[in-house]
């Protein structure tokens, strides 16, 4: 019969994931770039709140967007028609979310000399993305109304990953049984430290005060 | 769904192990995963399965999951408490500043080779 032969190994399969997650953050500091990872679920309005947030700020700062799917390039395309800034589609090889390598491959792709602010919108799904350190310098997640409040309890790992939180589609609040302050109170159970922004991208209702936030942050990452 | 992505990690790390060790099968694999982690255990080794199959190193490996069950401690009452039904805030005093002390590994412990 073979003998076994125990090999103890002791480490994090993330590990090398956020090494490489680190250097990256690392590099786009030295390159006063700020790059945001935006996650959210399928359909929670992550495209149409970026075309809002982008025409508002484009003329201010110089943004790029990353846009990470399975297949198709359909957001890609339409973030370039809406706003005509640089707007590249990654994908993910049927994989349901992105890492630093994917990451910075994208960023390879991008025309960078005069970009402030990389958005990267990951893949739609609220588990796996929280999971994987992308070397982002902040992440942001979209919640949208229909969704429900008690999100933040059943995806924790997400809201505890995340720097914002925007609650989107707040002009169908009165429609389903949402309770603003319940979800505010879900949310800071799980990360006390989440900003929250309600906005509305149909409307372009709070979405100023998202522009506002990136504007503060982008400053920031410059003055480090 | 991210337990594919983790397979996928796992395999390239004992990989790495086993050329450093000049091992040619590996027949188990044992993982330390914690309770808050969100992977699924069931899904985790369906997609192992699937995936470890396909290379010649790991045919047949089996994977065993160690749950760590996962524990918050309290800066401010100095205990600690079962994140799964309180969260982040302390039961004892109310307190928000605590930390996962153990419950968020996933960690290969060990793997056996034949």
């Amino acid at each position: 019969m073979d003998s076994v032969k125990v090999i103890e190994i002791k480490k994090s399969v993330f590990a090398s994931n956020d090494k490489d997650a680190d250097n990256l953050r690392k590099e786009l500091k030295d390159k006063k770039i700020f790059l945001l990872n935006l996650m959210s679920s399928p359909g929670s309005g992550k495209t149409t709140t970026l075309i809002r947030t982008i025409n508002l700020i484009k003329d201010k700062v110089g943004v790029a967007v990353m846009e990470a799917d399975i297949d198709s390039d359909v957001d890609a395309v339409k973030i370039k028609e809406a706003t005509g800034i640089q707007s590249i589609q990654l994908h993910t090889g049927g994989m349901c979310h992105l890492d630093a390598e994917m990451t910075r491959q994208g960023l390879d792709n991008l025309d960078t000399e005069k970009t402030d602010l990389v958005i990267l919108e990951n893949v739609g799904n609220l588990v796996c993305p929280a999971e994987f350190d992308t070397g982002s310098t902040c992440n942001a997640m979209i919640l949208s109304v229909p969704e429900g409040d008690d999100k933040p309890l059943k995806y924790p790992l997400m809201f505890s990953v995340c720097d914002l939180v925007l609650i989107n589609k707040t002009d169908v609040l009165p429609y389903f049984d949402f309770d603003m302050e319940k979800c505010e109170k879900n949310v800071h159970m799980r990360n006390p430290k989440a900003e929250i922004i309600p906005i509305c991208a149909k409307t372009g209702e709070g979405v100023d005060k998202f522009a506002e936030w990136l504007l503060k942050k982008i400053k920031e990452q410059k003055q480090q | 769904m991210h337990e594919l992505g983790i397979v996928f990690y796992i395999i390239r790390d004992v990989k790495e192990v086993a050329e450093q060790h000049g091992v040619e099968h590996v027949s188990a694999v044992v993982m330390d995963i914690g309770e808050v982690t969100t992977i699924v255990p069931q899904y985790l080794q369906d997609c192992w399965r699937w995936a470890a199959d396909k290379e010649e190193l790991l045919k047949g490996c089996e994977l065993r999951i160690n749950t760590i069950p996962a524990v918050t401690y309290c800066d401010c009452c100095h205990r600690e408490f079962g994140t799964l039904e309180h969260g982040k805030i302390c039961p004892h005093c109310g307190s928000d500043k605590t930390w996962l002390l153990r419950g968020n590994e996933v960690e290969i412990k060990e793997i056996e080779a034949n």
